[in-house]
C-alpha cells in the first residue's frame, strides 16, 4: 500500500520543509535582518513591472485563499453550510481557473521583464534563479492539474483525499496512504511547493511575511527619539 | 520641539558642484547608490534631477487637502496606498537621474562604424546638457505662459541647490508602510531605519522632492541624513561646510508641534507660506523659552536656537522662502531667492540694475522672473516674492552705498527719492553722499520695512557672515550627557536596576552617564524615582563637572530680570554687532 516512497513524500518531506521554513525565517530575523526586503526593482523598469507585478501578487493572493479554503476546510463543513459539491466545485474551479491565468499572465510579464531589462537582470541573484524555478514549477504544475484534472477530466475530488492529508499533518497524525492514489501532476506540484516553502525563508519570498498591515492603524508621521522609540 | 533646519543664499551659488561632490564621496559610495545624489545643484530654469523632479502631476507627491479640511498623502490613504503596494506607481526610472556617464556616452564611444564619423561626429545624445535644451523640460515653466518662457530662457537662470528637506510634515515618513522612516524627535532629522525598511519603495514618489533614493543592491530607501553624526557632534553638514559661495546657513529652529497639521492643511495655497513662518517660535520669547525647558530640550539648545540664523532669516526678517511649499509637507530647507538674475533682466532693458528704486519698481512690472521665483517658493504667490526681492534690493543698496563709487551714489539718491514717492516715506533730496561710509540710506530701509539698524545687521548677515555665524549646531552628546548627569540614571525606575537607594552604589549610572562622572552617579541615583524628576533635580542640582562653559544653566546664575521682548543673547558675538567693519 503505502511505499517507502510515499512515506518519504508524503510522511517527511513536508515536516522537514515547515521545520526549514521556521527556523530559517527566524535565523534570518535573527541574523540577517538587514536583508529582508523585497529588492524593488522599479528603479530600473516601471512600464511592465506596474503590468505585471499587480496581476501576479493580487492573483496569488487569490490563490493563496483559494488553497486554505481547499484544504484547510473539511467538505463536512460546506456540506453543512448549505452548499452542494456541485455548486463548490463550480466556484472553486472557475474562480481558481481565473486566479491561475491572472497569476501566470503576471509571471510571464515579469519573468520577460527579468530576462530582457538589463538591469534587472543584473540585479538577479542565484537564488532568484533557484526559487523562481521552483515557484514557476508550481504554479505551472498547479494549473496544469486543475486544467487538466477538473475541465478536461471531468473533475478530481482532492476533498477526500490530498485535503485530508494535509489536515493530518497538522493534526501531528499523517496518513501518507491518502496519498498514494494521488495524479501525478497534482503529486508533482504539493512536492515542489513543499520545496519551495523549505527555501522560502533563504530568498527574496521572506517579503511576504512582513506584509505591512499595522500601516493601517498607525498616525501618518512616525517620530523617534534618538535614544530609541518614542 | 526643535528642528535643525538651513537656509540657502542662492545669489551667492555659483554652481560648482563642491557641496555635491563632498556629500557623493562620504554619503553616497555605498554600492547601488551610484546615480543617487542626496545633494545635488541644478540649473534653473532647466529639467533638474531627477527629470521634472516638480513637476505638479507628479503621482502620489506630498499630500493633499480633503474637502473635510484634512490632509491625507496624494498618493493615497493608507489602504490606498496599501492597495498599490505591489508597483509605486510615480516613481523615477533610472533614466530621470541622468545616467552614468558611461552609459550616456556609450553611444560616442562604441557607437557606430566610423564612416559616419568622417570627420563629423557621432550621434547626438538623447538629451543633451545645452541650457536651451534642459530648459525645454524645466516642469515650472511648463506652468507660466509661453511669452514668459520665451523671455526667461533668454535671460534668466540661477543654480538651486538640493538636499532632503526634513520637512516638518514629512509626506515619505508617512508614506512608508513599514514605519521604518521616522522624525527624530530632538532634531527634527527625518531618517530611514535600515533593519525596519522592507523597500516597499512608496517613500520615493511620496517626496516631492525626490530625495529618497533605493539602493537596488540592498532593495533599501536612503537619503540625506542632514550629516547626523556630524551634525551631533556639533559640526555643520558636509554640503554647508565645504560650501564655496558660503550661502549655506544652518541652525535650529523652535517650534510649535501642535500647530504643524493645521498650518499644513490650510485651504489656499497661498496662505502656506505665512502658516509656516507662524510654526516657528521666537526663541527670545520667554514664555517659549520655559516651554522648551518644560519639554525637556536643553539649556544649550534654546540658546543655540537665539543664535539661528534659520531664525533672523526666516522669521526676523523674512527673506527666506521654502521650495515648493504648495506640496504641504512644511520643508525645513529654505532659500533666499535669488536677486541677481533679475537684476540682470532689469540692466538688459538699459536700465541701472544696481538702484534699489528701479529695481523695486521693476519687481511690479518684471512678469517673468518673479513668476518663476513665486511658483517656486511661494506656490505661486508673487506678494511674499516680491517683499524678499525688495529686502535683497536694499542689502543691495547698502553693499553698492559703502563700495564708496560715485556714480552708484548718484544713482541711489534718485533711487531714494522714487521710493519716497512710491511709498508714504520720507522725501530724500539732498542725500547724495549717504549711505556712502557703511550706514545704510534710512529710506531705503524704511521703503523695505526695516530701520536702518536692522538692515545692516541684515547686510551683516547675508554678505559678511563667517563660519560661526553660518553654522550654530549644539552639541548633541554633550548637551544630553548634560541632560543624563542631571536626570541621574535612565535606569532609575520602577523596577529598574538603579532603582531606589538599594540599588549597589554606582552600578548602573556609571555605566548610562560617564560624562558625567562620579557626583552625578552618586547624588540622583538615590533620589526617588526618576520620572517626572527632570524639572525637580534642574530646579535644584547642577553637576558642574558636566558644564562645558557655554550653556547658562539657571541653577548656577541668578534669576534674569524680565526681560524685553528681545532680551537678545549678550553672549553672542558675531552677527549682530552693528559696523560691518
Amino acid at each position: 500500500m503505502t511505499s517507502a516512497t510515499d512515506v518519504l513524500l508524503w510522511g517527511v518531506l513536508p515536516y522537514v520543509s515547515f521545520v526549514l521554513l521556521v527556523a530559517g525565517t527566524v535565523w534570518r530575523a535573527r541574523r540577517d535582518r538587514a536583508s529582508w526586503s523585497a529588492r524593488p526593482t522599479g528603479l530600473a523598469e516601471a512600464r511592465l513591472l506596474r503590468w505585471g507585478s499587480p496581476l501576479f501578487h493580487y492573483g496569488m493572493l487569490a490563490v493563496v485563499l483559494g488553497h486554505v479554503a481547499g484544504l484547510a476546510v473539511p467538505a463536512s463543513w460546506t456540506a453543512a453550510a448549505g452548499v452542494t459539491d456541485h455548486a463548490y466545485h463550480l466556484a472553486a474551479t472557475w474562480l481558481g481557473t481565473v486566479a491561475a491565468a491572472a497569476t501566470i499572465v503576471g509571471l510571464v510579464i515579469l519573468l520577460y521583464r527579468r530576462a530582457t531589462v538589463p538591469r534587472v537582470r543584473t540585479a538577479t541573484t542565484r537564488g532568484d534563479v533557484v526559487m523562481l524555478v521552483l515557484l514557476v514549477t508550481s504554479v505551472v504544475v498547479g494549473t496544469w492539474a486543475t486544467v487538466q484534472l477538473q475541465l478536461v477530466d471531468g473533475g478530481y475530488d482532492y476533498r477526500t483525499t490530498v485535503s485530508p492529508w494535509f489536515r493530518g499533518l497538522w493534526l501531528l497524525q499523517p496518513d501518507p496512504s491518502l496519498m498514494h492514489g494521488v495524479p501525478f501532476v497534482l503529486g508533482l506540484h504539493v512536492v515542489a511547493a513543499l520545496v519551495l516553502f523549505a527555501l522560502w525563508p533563504f530568498t527574496r519570498l521572506v517579503h511576504a511575511f512582513v506584509a505591512p498591515v499595522p500601516y493601517v492603524a498607525r498616525p501618518y508621521v512616525v517620530y523617534r527619539s534618538r535614544g530609541g522609540a518614542a | 520641539m526643535a528642528q535643525m533646519a538651513m537656509v540657502m543664499h542662492l545669489d551667492r551659488c555659483i554652481g560648482c558642484h563642491t557641496c555635491s561632490v563632498a556629500c557623493k564621496q562620504v554619503q553616497s559610495t555605498a554600492e547601488g547608490l551610484e546615480y543617487a545624489w542626496f545633494n545635488n545643484v541644478e540649473t534653473r530654469p532647466g529639467r533638474g534631477y531627477p527629470h521634472a523632479w516638480d513637476e505638479r502631476e507628479a503621482t502620489g507627491a506630498g499630500w493633499v487637502r480633503a474637502s473635510s479640511g484634512t490632509l491625507r498623502p496624494r498618493g493615497g490613504g493608507r489602504l490606498a496606498s496599501l492597495a498599490q503596494i505591489f508597483a509605486a506607481p510615480g516613481t523615477p526610472v533610472l533614466a530621470a537621474y541622468d545616467d552614468p556617464v558611461a552609459e550616456a556616452l556609450r553611444s560616442r564611444v562604441a557607437g557606430p562604424a566610423p564612416e559616419t564619423m568622417g570627420g563629423a561626429r557621432g550621434p547626438e545624445p538623447v538629451r543633451s546638457p545645452a541650457p536651451r535644451d534642459s530648459v525645454a523640460d524645466d516642469a515650472v515653466l511648463a506652468h507660466l505662459s509661453e511669452h514668459v518662457t520665451a523671455d526667461l530662457a533668454e535671460t534668466f537662470s540661477f543654480y538651486l541647490p538640493r538636499l532632503c528637506e526634513h520637512c516638518l510634515n514629512p509626506a515619505c515618513v508617512a508614506a512608508c508602510p513599514s514605519g521604518a522612516m521616522y522624525k527624530r524627535v530632538e532634531d527634527g532629522i527625518v531618517l530611514v531605519d535600515q533593519h525596519v525598511c522592507r523597500g516597499w519603495a512608496r517613500c520615493v514618489p511620496a517626496c516631492p522632492y525626490k530625495k529618497v533614493y533605493l539602493n537596488p543592491v540592498t532593495g533599501k530607501a536612503t537619503k540625506c541624513t542632514l550629516c547626523v553624526e556630524r551634525i551631533e557632534a556639533g559640526e555643520p553638514t558636509l554640503c554647508s561646510d565645504t560650501c564655496v559661495g558660503r550661502l549655506r546657513y544652518i541652525g535650529l529652529v523652535l517650534y510649535d508641534a501642535d500647530k504643524v497639521e493645521a498650518a499644513a492643511a490650510v485651504a489656499d495655497p497661498h496662505d502656506l507660506l505665512d502658516a509656516q513662518r507662524d510654526v516657528i517660535l521666537d526663541p527670545n520669547d520667554p514664555d517659549v523659552v520655559a516651554a522648551a525647558e518644560r519639554s525637556g530640550i536643553p539649556e544649550e539648545w534654546v540658546m543655540a536656537a537665539q543664535w539661528s540664523p534659520i531664525w533672523q532669516l526666516v522669521s526676523r526678517f523674512r527673506v527666506a522662502l521654502p521650495l515648493h511649499p504648495e506640496y504641504r509637507t512644511l520643508p525645513m530647507v529654505w532659500y533666499v531667492p535669488p536677486l541677481s538674475p533679475v537684476v540682470d533682466v532689469v540692466a538688459a532693458t538699459g536700465a541701472d540694475g544696481e538702484d534699489f528704486a528701479t529695481l523695486a519698481a521693476a519687481f511690479e512690472q518684471l512678469a517673468g522672473p518673479v513668476d518663476y521665483l513665486a511658483e517656486m517658493f511661494a506656490a505661486g504667490a508673487r506678494e511674499p516674492v516680491t517683499e524678499v526681492l525688495r529686502r535683497l534690493a536694499a542689502v543691495r543698496a547698502v553693499t553698492a552705498g559703502s563700495s564708496g563709487s560715485s556714480g552708484s551714489s548718484g544713482a541711489g539718491a534718485s533711487g531714494a527719492g522714487a521710493s519716497g514717492a512710491a511709498s508714504p516715506g520720507p522725501t530724500t533730496s539732498a542725500r547724495p553722499a549717504r549711505g556712502r561710509r557703511g550706514g545704510p540710506d534710512p529710506a531705503v530701509a524704511r521703503a523695505v520695512g526695516l530701520d536702518p539698524g536692522e538692515l545692516t545687521e541684515l547686510h551683516q548677515l547675508l554678505t559678511k557672515a563667517d563660519y560661526a555665524d553660518r553654522n550654530v549646531i549644539p552639541e548633541a552628546y554633550a548637551a544630553s550627557a548634560q541632560a543624563l548627569a542631571e536626570l541621574g540614571c535612565s535606569l532609575d525606575e520602577d523596577g529598574g536596576p538603579g532603582m531606589g537607594a538599594a540599588a549597589p552604589p554606582g552600578a548602573g549610572p556609571a555605566v548610562v552617564a560617564p560624562a558625567g562622572g562620579g557626583p552625578a552617579a552618586g547624588g540622583p541615583a538615590g533620589d526617588g524615582p526618576a520620572a517626572g524628576t527632570v524639572e525637580a533635580t534642574r530646579g535644584g542640582r547642577f553637576n558642574l563637572l558636566g558644564w562645558t562653559g557655554r550653556g547658562r544653566p539657571h541653577q548656577l546664575f541668578p534669576a534674569p530680570a524680565p526681560s524685553p521682548a528681545r532680551p537678545a543673547s549678550p553672549s553672542h558675538p558675531p552677527s549682530h554687532p552693528p559696523s560691518p567693519k
